[in-house]
């Protein structure tokens, strides 16, 4: 199956983004979320899809490293949550620009990880995840005892921030498309580095990398790469998030809830496919919702995202798209 | 002067609990190649062992070890079979997910049925003074009993036929299964040692510090850094490298605060596997 993917991938290579049919896809999907909310001013249904942009962002940018490379990284959510930080502190002390600060979050949270993939990228297999569940905690135990970042307490922005985009109910919006704009860049970055000879690469390095690397993958500047890659986006993800919410602490922002949640997307949908992160976290945020209405579960929500992820593991490893390749085969040349 | 002498012995004392937990770890990882993400979540569930036990049926705390021991040991051989057994011949990630999943639905109904409050067991033992200084006796009876548990693991592993199977399974399975030993019996049951020792392990650490349900991670991390120093599948270096790891947070808290210790570690803990990949203390194997 997976050499399957890996053949039609080398065939297709040169086919020019824009004729190819997941391209307008993806642009689909963007026009959706953008408009939307949008004709009715609908505010509920902007809420629940924020929510959604959110996590296809986590979940596309974490199928990079864990769909297409084949190594799992638990601490994806330092991005998101030092992406909110830098993007906070910048605003709030510095009174930076919204775009400037968010730009500036995404280059120094990816550089951070290009300079921390370089430096584990002698650690393969199951070491170089355990390094990843380390810097969740060790980051966050940084941040908590960081003075400048208001330590545990956190840091509050003034409602007047919102008044640049012309007040809180439109800078609401702002908030929204930007976090469309970022969603679709996403699902752009994941297809991009699915066709180009990079992704190739990486999909070498997780079905075997010893094989991998005697043909030639470098495979430790492969991995540091994607790694600082799948920085950018969900940084700024993050801080546009916190900016919303005009407010940050480090059990928020490196809530271990939300990279578990990115892992249950990408296994739901399927592992390494563009498609499947998307859709699994638009079934993954039904399922939340569902489950944070009905008061008995409300309590489970860790219990049954860790008990899906099991069932999903244990029986459907292919996840949904997975399943739909297998029973539909023609499905693969149109969704990646 | 003295007060170094005072951190060392009580550095020595705490670090050898954390070198029993990572043994569990380390054996399980050994033996099946397969790190053991519950392994935060078994240790979290000795410590509430302890509490429920002593609070409940009002057990003495030191006689819920054989106990925790025995439960551990049964949880661990079902959850080799409900979440390990498919996993062991496939990729790592997928045994990383699949634990990490259990790991999950544990501490998730942990939270849920105890909260996230601070729990504490009060166990009063008699104290010895040293000179200006005090050491507790649960430290230095969770010590002892770490180093009887030791023993009787090594006694198990080099002396006893069973222990020579695990041993054997560990080195080469495939040689193993020609040999006529029953493998897969053998891993669930090394699984069930390992998920022994940690539930021990927390049960030890909860007689000297209070825990929360969410505890399980901040150890889990401390086994994973004695691992990477005592090298992997050697529980004689496990036990040297929770000495080491304990000496280590003892001069670490004398110097800057106490939060600062997860970072610290985890520097360690990259820092180890990068320099030494094959542990600090590993033996040379002949």
């Amino acid at each position: 199956m997976k050499d399957d993917t890996t053949a039609a991938i080398v065939a297709d290579r040169r086919v020019p983004m824009p004729r190819r049919p997941f391209f307008w896809i993806i642009a689909l999907v963007i026009a959706a979320f953008a408009t939307v909310p949008a004709v009715g001013n609908n505010v509920e249904l902007r809420e629940s899809l924020l929510l959604a942009t959110v996590y296809i962002t986590l979940a596309s940018n974490l199928n990079l490293m864990l769909g297409y490379a084949g190594y799992i990284n638990f601490g994806s959510i330092v991005f998101f949550g030092l992406g909110g930080y830098i993007g906070v502190y910048l605003i709030s002390a510095h009174n930076w620009p919204l775009a400037a600060a968010e730009l500036a979050a995404g280059v120094a949270v990816s550089l951070l990880a290009l300079v921390f993939g370089l430096g584990i990228l002698r650690l393969r297999g199951a070491y170089f995840a355990l390094a990843t569940i380390g810097i969740n905690e060790a980051v966050e135990a940084f941040v908590s005892n960081f003075q400048p970042w208001g330590g545990s307490a956190g840091l509050y922005l003034p409602t007047t921030i919102f008044a640049p985009l012309g007040g809180p109910m439109r800078a609401l919006w702002v908030i929204y498309f930007l976090l469309v704009g970022v969603m679709g860049l996403s699902l752009y970055l994941a297809y991009a580095v699915k066709i180009s000879k990079f992704g190739l690469g990486l999909m070498a390095i997780g079905q075997n990398e010893d094989a991998a690397l005697v043909l030639g993958v470098p495979a430790p500047r492969y991995k540091a790469l994607a790694y600082s890659m799948s920085a950018f986006l969900p940084a700024i993800a993050g801080g546009l998030y916190f900016f919303k919410s005009a407010f940050i602490q480090p059990s928020d922002a490196f809530d271990l809830g939300l990279s578990t949640e990115a892992m249950v997307i990408v296994m739901l949908g399927g592992r390494g496919t563009v498609t499947g992160a998307a859709i699994g976290a638009y079934l993954y945020e039904e399922l939340r919702g569902w489950l944070l209405t009905s008061e008995s579960f409300s309590n489970f929500q860790l219990v049954v995202s860790g008990a899906l992820l099991l069932l999903i593991v244990l029986f459907v490893p292919g996840g949904l798209m997975g399943w739909i390749y297998g029973r539909w085969p023609r499905t693969k040349a149109v969704l990646e | 002067m003295l007060g170094i002498v005072a951190a060392i012995i009580d550095g020595v004392l705490i670090g050898s609990v954390y070198g029993l937990a990572a043994m569990g770890l380390t054996l399980i990882w050994g033996v099946m190649n397969v790190v053991n993400l519950t392994h935060g979540a078994a240790i979290v569930a000795g410590m509430f062992a302890l509490y429920l036990l002593t609070a409940a049926i009002g057990l003495p705390p030191y006689a819920t070890l054989p106990v925790i021991l025995v439960g551990g040991f049964l949880v661990g051989v079902a959850l080799y079979w409900i979440a390990v057994h498919r996993m062991v011949d496939r990729a790592h990630l997928m045994s990383l997910l699949s634990t990490f999943a259990v790991n999950l639905v544990v501490i998730g109904l942990g939270t849920a049925v105890l909260g996230t409050g601070l729990f504490n067991v009060p166990v009063t033992l008699p104290s010895v003074t040293w000179q200006r200084y005090t050491f507790s006796g649960t430290h230095i009876l969770a010590a002892a009993l770490t180093a009887l548990i030791a023993g009787l693991l090594y006694l198990f592993l080099y002396r006893t036929r069973p222990g020579k199977a695990v041993r054997a399974v560990a080195n080469n399975r495939e040689a193993a299964e020609l040999c006529g030993i029953p493998t897969t019996r053998v891993l669930s049951f090394a699984f069930g040692l390992g998920v022994a020792l940690a539930g021990a392990a927390g049960m030890l650490i909860a007689t000297m510090f209070p825990f929360t349900v969410l505890s399980g991670d901040a150890y889990q991390l401390k086994s994973f850094v004695v691992t990477a120093l005592g090298g992997l599948g050697n529980p004689a270096g496990a036990l040297l490298g929770g000495v080491a790891l304990g000496l280590i947070e003892g001069f670490a808290a004398q110097v800057m605060p106490v939060s600062w210790t997860l970072v610290i570690e985890f520097v360690l803990f990259v820092a180890v596997l990068l320099l030494f990949p094959r542990g600090v203390f590993a033996l040379r194997r002949a």
